[in-house]
């Protein structure tokens, strides 16, 4: 899976969806103009961009939450999307939470493995309040995958999380997204984020699409590798960002913070 | 449940300490012994000062003395039936007015269209005392039945109505999209999500009718009826019997202790997920 080249492969791999001239606008503004994308299973794309570039939206436009104004999204009608709150009810156990909208019957074996694959095994009797962050953010993704969905939206879901644990997240999305095998967008503004999980980033500005990378396996996840070094820098350029001109490692962190 | 609770009150030692400054040897069951040991020094007092003649037995009879009637009353039988009269009438009212309050809050919880159409005319009604409407009440219903009911009714439909209005207000839209996101139906979407995430609020205003209900109660049952205990109360006054009088008053309050007791196990049982309600199981 990690030697595979999603961009290589688009002829025979199976679309996850397919955005056609999506517009979106609220009122006067438009906030989305023309976008056009389209995500194959099993392929990982970031999506990055500053507050309010119109990420979000887009991502809600694909989980049906919000109405387009024009275009067409050829995808699944039901889309899997972790936000970045865990959402959970906190009334349920977690197992209950996990099959949200399966029949209770059919769906407890199918939440249990889940929570097993997520790594909280024997906590399905538990209640959400008893679970810290990147745990319940952890049930939020088996809610999501028990369902095997075509199409996974991840909105900013480790934003919240403190940096370590979301370290942790990554390689656990990673996995299980090798596994299931959905499509996957996800929406950030961190750039070490998209590197770390994205076969391809796209970077938005003002409702477009304004720059795309592919992601080499070698690079992925890798963040020392020079590829991964070159590719934050452009990432952070792209978005505006100033960087330090000389590599970093010559300056101390103190001649940075004066 | 136990457990759950217990579970959830290891990883948290900074609340148990604000919650508890002054650590008494006893321990949480010290403080509850001693909780109830007051009350009973109380009525231990009543009873000394009643022996030894400062109270009258026409002012405040000996609690042994009201024991002693209430066994009399149990032996002919009245007490139990006059209970069961009460009792009778408090459930109706209370099933009455309880659904017609939860289904009116649920509309109007839900629709604006039931908000625009109902909610002003509720809550001018809710702006009347409801004891006020009394001498009208005797006026449609004459001194039946019906009367009472109505009147628990009335009491209780008005708590009902607004905490569950506002329990499926304060459901969070978060949760609501999560539910759509999920593919769950209208109905699903209520069952699911929206009156677990108003249940708090519900048995909050459950819990208060309750009380309302009771006192809705006393007031009905001291209009002219033949049974319940309200009457054993004004056919007491009648022949000044004030050891009748503070068995009724007794039993009015065993009652509401009682209807407390069952609204805060229910609350215990439905909301065991709410850490508010978890935490707070000894008090």
């Amino acid at each position: 899976m990690s030697t595979q080249n999603p961009q290589n492969t688009s002829p025979q791999a199976e679309t996850a969806v397919q955005v056609q001239g999506l517009v979106r606008r609220y009122g006067e503004r438009v906030v989305l103009p023309q976008l056009s994308l389209s995500i194959a299973r099993g392929e990982f794309v970031v999506l990055l961009g500053e507050s309010g570039c119109g990420k979000t939206t887009l991502l809600r436009a694909l989980a049906g939450l919000d109405a387009i104004d024009a275009g067409r999204i050829d995808g699944p009608r039901q889309p899997a999307v972790v936000f970045q709150e865990p959402r959970l009810l906190p009334w349920d156990p977690l197992w209950r939470n996990v099959c949200l909208g399966l029949d209770d019957a059919r769906g407890r074996p199918l939440a249990e493995a889940a929570l097993v694959e997520v790594g909280l095994q024997g906590r399905s009797e538990d209640w959400p309040r008893n679970l810290s962050g990147g745990q319940a953010q952890r049930v939020a993704l088996a809610r999501a995958l028990v369902r095997e969905p075509r199409l996974l939206l991840l909105d900013e879901p480790f934003a919240a999380l403190d940096a370590l644990t979301r370290l942790r997240m990554h390689g656990l999305v990673r996995e299980l997204v090798e596994r299931h095998r959905p499509g996957v967008l996800l929406v950030t503004h961190d750039v070490d984020e998209a590197i770390a999980l994205a076969h391809r980033v796209l970077v938005m500005r003002d409702g477009v699409i304004a720059a795309e990378h592919a992601v080499s396996a070698a690079a992925r996840g890798h963040r020392a590798h020079p590829e991964a070094v070159d590719l934050r820098e452009r990432l952070l350029a792209e978005l505006g960002v100033e960087t330090e001109a000389a590599p970093p490692a010559a300056w101390g962190p103190a001649a940075r913070a004066a | 449940m136990a457990d759950l609770t217990e579970d959830l009150n290891t990883p948290r030692p900074l609340a148990s300490a604000t919650a508890r400054p002054l650590a008494l040897p006893g321990g949480e069951r010290g403080l509850a012994l001693l909780s109830w040991a007051v009350p009973l020094f109380l009525v231990l007092i009543w009873e000394l000062a009643a022996r030894a003649g400062w109270l009258s037995p026409q002012v405040l009879p000996a609690p042994s003395k009201v024991a002693q009637t209430a066994w009399a009353l149990i032996g002919q039988g009245r007490l139990l039936s006059d209970l069961g009269a009460s009792l009778l009438r408090a459930a109706a009212g209370f099933a009455i007015g309880g659904s017609l309050g939860f289904v009116l809050g649920t509309a109007v919880g839900f629709s604006r269209l039931a908000e625009a159409l109902l909610d002003r005319s509720v809550q001018m009604v809710r702006a009347i005392p409801f004891l006020a409407l009394l001498p009208l009440v005797i006026v449609w219903f004459g001194v039946d039945e019906g009367g009472k009911v109505f009147l628990v009714a009335l009491g209780v439909l008005f708590p009902i109505y607004i905490n569950t209005v506002l329990g499926i207000r304060q459901v969070d839209p978060k949760l609501i999209e999560l539910g759509r996101v999920t593919g769950l139906g209208p109905w699903a979407l209520v069952r699911r999500i929206v009156l677990p995430g108003a249940l708090p609020s519900i048995l909050a205003g459950v819990r208060y009718a309750l009380a309302v209900a009771w006192l809705a109660l006393v007031i009905a049952e001291t209009l002219a009826t033949t049974t319940g205990i309200g009457y054993l109360a004004m056919d007491a006054r009648e022949f000044l019997r004030t050891d009748v009088i503070v068995l009724t008053i007794v039993i009015y309050a065993l009652i509401g202790v009682a209807s407390d007791a069952v609204a805060r196990a229910l609350e215990r049982r439905q909301l065991a997920w709410h850490p508010n309600y978890a935490a707070r199981r000894s008090a």
